[in-house]
């Protein structure tokens, strides 16, 4: 287990690893769809948290006055995200305009200071480090605190690409006490330094680096890998004391460490102090045999006995080398026949694979996929990388491909579905619609009527408008009589005439007096009368809506529907062509790699073969000899 | 001068990130060409999910009736949230279970929108459950009834769960 978790640490390290986004939530949410943005980036789940932020922006941008919308608040922060989870996602060209966007926009310091750190990466990791230089040299004022250190790590890296080595020794020199760069820069300034030309300070560098005191994994890991790149220059250059005494300095559980003990035993060997070389070499025999530097202590144990003459020792242990070369020559073979069927592929590709953080290891246990802990090399190397999460990607967008697929056809069905129900209801609905239109619209003009001329009566008052409907007959019937009376043949009884006038009196008195009361009376109504308008007005709208819904709901989406069907199918024909070429490249690959480890362990073979006769024929003479000699 | 510029190109394989590693395996125009094929396609594909994204929001939850539910963490919420489950007018419209990185993701500022649907206007009674673990490891249990009122428009609520409780916001 622990040469899992050592090839792990490795991939880990040395492979570029996506960079995690730097947006956070703003401190009070005010748009929720902006909230489910972040939760879908918060998962790394890039391509949703691009197109939901994607579809947030282009409403934003057609509102009429955005200052109302949801959004405002977080524009800015929106608009820099977009670019952040491109980035994450690997669309450097989109990110790059992107971030130019808030670059050249009405942008704070910080803000615009931050997104040109962040360009100046992308260029970076895009190999344009003239670029990059130009967007570092357009950081002015306040930079945000936490950006500082890797701002400045960044400006080195550059520098020491531009050939300024310089000005990348004056930079690591400040970033020495950096807590999150611990090793980093350290090494990095070794390197500068060489890149100088000042040998002698960048050994000492390097060397004060290899002594580094942390309990960071990844310092830690750095400062193996200081160390053993020290240790084989001294080893090279035949300062072999010095060389053995640096590799040592290499723990013996990190990545570094089957290197480093296969270095150190060629730095006792190299003094001929073949019993010391045989204590790194024997621990490293013992290690996983997928390893190269294992393999090559399988021949150097015995070569050590060898040396130390103990042939027949020698012999069994070139023996067992032989048997291991054989056996992992068939799995190598085997592996390059799985992989050219298609099951490395098959394999990075599983679901659950891609939720384990020890895939590598899970991988290797799939039935016929290749033995990955000889890829591990290859698989840590950042176009590797680059090319398996293209690869990913590319899948994953073919199956959301094929996820739409099936959705627009179940949005025809639904569309169908609406159609065939509503078409038959519709028309009885819009005649008796109609019908119900056309009546409301006269009630409401005779409303309109009975306003106006309530408010005619206000300026100039005419009771017998409010007059009621027994009022009304009554003053006719009065009103008859007196004409009936007036043209009889005969005079009027005076006191007949004095009756009439009398209950004329008192309905005129009435019709007066009560006129502001029942004018009121009548306002009151009026206004009962305008709540039951509103609520009908508000019915009407409705079924308006709800009419035009119905419509809607099923009409005017063939064309859209087709259309994006189209695109589907085209994109997909497009994904299946890079899925293809990608996996190629991966799968071309991963048969190089294991086809150089398949030479040099046919090598490997050769060697022990020769060396095991080599050994048998020592060791017999030398048994002979000591029977001569008995 | 040839070990130093071995060491240099050793320490940059190491430290430089991919682009670098690329130039210097001689693979890179076919590489780069990919590259930027890939980032095309993932383009136009964010492009055809934006569009879809708007024709179903349109065909399935039109603005009159949309209504959607989003759940959150109150600020600085420890406790572990394992499963919410939530009715809608005594039928059961959402239940989810969390994964550690939707977790993270809550805890974080994010927002899951856990229903979209139709509902009619007018008053709606909305029923949540959520589970989970406290700090200390004890169970917690939380449910709460709530009255909503939709009008003519779409409508959203926010349901803000936290340790003591649950926060229902129209937004």
């Amino acid at each position: 287990m622990d040469r899992i978790v050592i090839i792990l640490i490795a991939v880990l390290f040395i492979a570029a690893p996506a960079r995690a986004a730097a947006t956070a939530a703003p401190e009070k949410l005010e748009d929720l769809y902006l909230g489910e943005v972040l939760y879908y980036a918060f998962q790394e789940d890039w391509f949703e948290a691009i197109a939901r932020l994607d579809g947030e922006l282009a409403q934003y941008h057609h509102l009429d006055e955005p200052q109302l919308d949801t959004l405002y608040p977080h524009i800015g922060l929106a608009e820099f995200a977009v670019g952040d989870f491109e980035l994450a996602y690997r669309m450097h060209q989109r990110a790059g305009r992107a971030i130019n966007a808030v670059i050249n926009g009405n942008v704070s310091d910080p803000v615009r200071n931050e997104a040109l750190y962040r360009l100046a990466r992308i260029y970076f990791q895009k190999s344009q480090p003239v670029n990059a230089q130009q967007a570092l040299d357009r950081i002015r004022g306040e930079v945000p605190q936490r950006l500082q250190a890797d701002l400045a790590f960044l400006r080195a890296q550059v520098a020491m690409v531009n050939g300024r080595f310089d000005v990348a020794v004056e930079l690591l020199n400040r970033l020495q006490n950096e807590k999150g760069l611990q090793g980093f820069a350290g090494y990095n300034l070794g390197i500068a330094l060489l890149g100088t030309g000042n040998e002698q300070a960048a050994w000492q560098q390097l060397d004060q680096t290899g002594q580094l005191q942390s309990s960071e994994r990844l310092a830690l890991a750095m400062r193996d890998k200081t160390n053993l790149v020290l240790g084989e220059k001294l080893l090279a250059e035949g300062n072999r004391a010095v060389a053995k005494d640096v590799l040592d300095r290499v723990r013996l559980t990190g990545p570094f460490s089957d290197r480093a003990l296969l270095s150190s035993g060629w730095a006792d060997a190299g003094q001929e102090h073949f019993e010391a070389a045989l204590i790194p070499w024997s621990i490293l025999a013992k290690r996983d045999v997928t390893d190269s530097a294992v393999q090559e202590a399988l021949l150097a144990v015995p070569y050590a006995y060898g040396k130390l003459g103990v042939y027949s020792r020698a012999a069994l242990l070139y023996g067992h080398a032989l048997e291991v070369f054989s056996t992992e020559i068939d799995r190598l073979s085997a592996s390059i026949s799985s992989i050219r069927n298609g099951y490395f592929l098959d394999a990075l590709t599983r679901p659950e694979l891609q939720q384990d953080a020890d895939w590598l290891v899970r991988l290797r246990a799939l039935p016929e996929a290749p033995e990955t802990f000889y890829l591990v090399d290859l698989m840590a190397s950042n176009d590797f990388q680059e090319g398996l999460r293209n690869y990913l990607d590319l899948h994953q967008l073919r199956l959301r491909l094929d996820s739409w697929t099936t959705d627009l056809a179940a949005f025809e069905q639904l569309i169908d579905t609406r159609r065939r129900y509503y078409e038959p209801l519709l028309p009885a609905i819009d005649a008796r619609f109609r019908q119900l239109d056309s009546l409301m619209r006269v009630r409401l003009d005779q409303r309109l009527q009975i306003e106006k001329r309530l408010q005619s009566l206000l300026v100039a008052p005419r009771p017998e408008l409010l007059m009621t409907a027994a009022e009304r007959t009554n003053k006719d019937r009065l009103n008859q009589l007196t004409r009936q009376l007036k043209e009889a043949a005969q005079p009027l009884p005076a006191a007949m005439l004095e009756r009439i006038n009398r209950l004329q009196g008192v309905l005129d008195w009435t019709i007066q007096t009560d006129f502001d009361q029942r004018l009121t009376a009548t306002y009151t109504r009026l206004e009962t009368l305008n709540n039951d308008v509103a609520a009908l007005q508000q019915q009407y709208a409705a079924f308006v809506r709800v009419r035009q819904a119905a419509t809607q709901s099923y009409q005017g989406y063939q064309q859209t529907i087709l259309s994006q069907r189209n695109r589907i199918v085209a994109a997909r024909e497009r994904v299946d062509k890079l899925l293809a070429r990608q996996g190629h490249q991966l799968e071309e690959q991963a048969v190089k790699e294991l086809q150089q480890r398949l030479a040099r362990l046919e090598e490997f073979r050769i060697k022990a073969r020769f060396a095991m006769a080599d050994s048998y024929d020592r060791a017999a003479l030398e048994q002979g000899q000591e029977g001569a000699g008995q | 001068m040839k070990t130093i510029i071995c060491m240099i190109t050793i320490g940059l394989l190491l430290l430089l990130p991919a682009g670098i590693c690329f130039s210097q395996q001689g693979g890179q125009p076919q590489a780069k060409g990919l590259d930027e094929q890939v980032q095309e396609i993932k383009s136009d594909v964010l492009a055809i999910a934006a569009e879809l994204d708007q024709l179903e929001e349109k065909l399935l939850f039109p603005s009159h009736t949309q209504c959607a539910l989003f759940i959150s963490l109150a600020p600085a919420e420890t406790f572990r949230l394992d499963a919410v489950d939530i009715s809608l007018d005594e039928r059961p419209v959402a239940a989810h279970i969390y994964s550690f990185k939707e977790l993270e993701a809550l805890q974080k500022g994010g927002v899951q929108r856990i229903f979209t649907g139709n509902i009619s206007s007018g008053e709606h009674r909305l029923q949540v459950l959520f589970r989970g673990q406290g700090e200390s490891g004890s169970q917690v249990e939380r449910r709460q009834d709530f009255m909503v009122s939709k009008g003519i428009g779409p409508a959203f609520y926010e349901l803000v769960l936290s340790q003591q409780g649950l926060t229902l916001k129209d937004r």
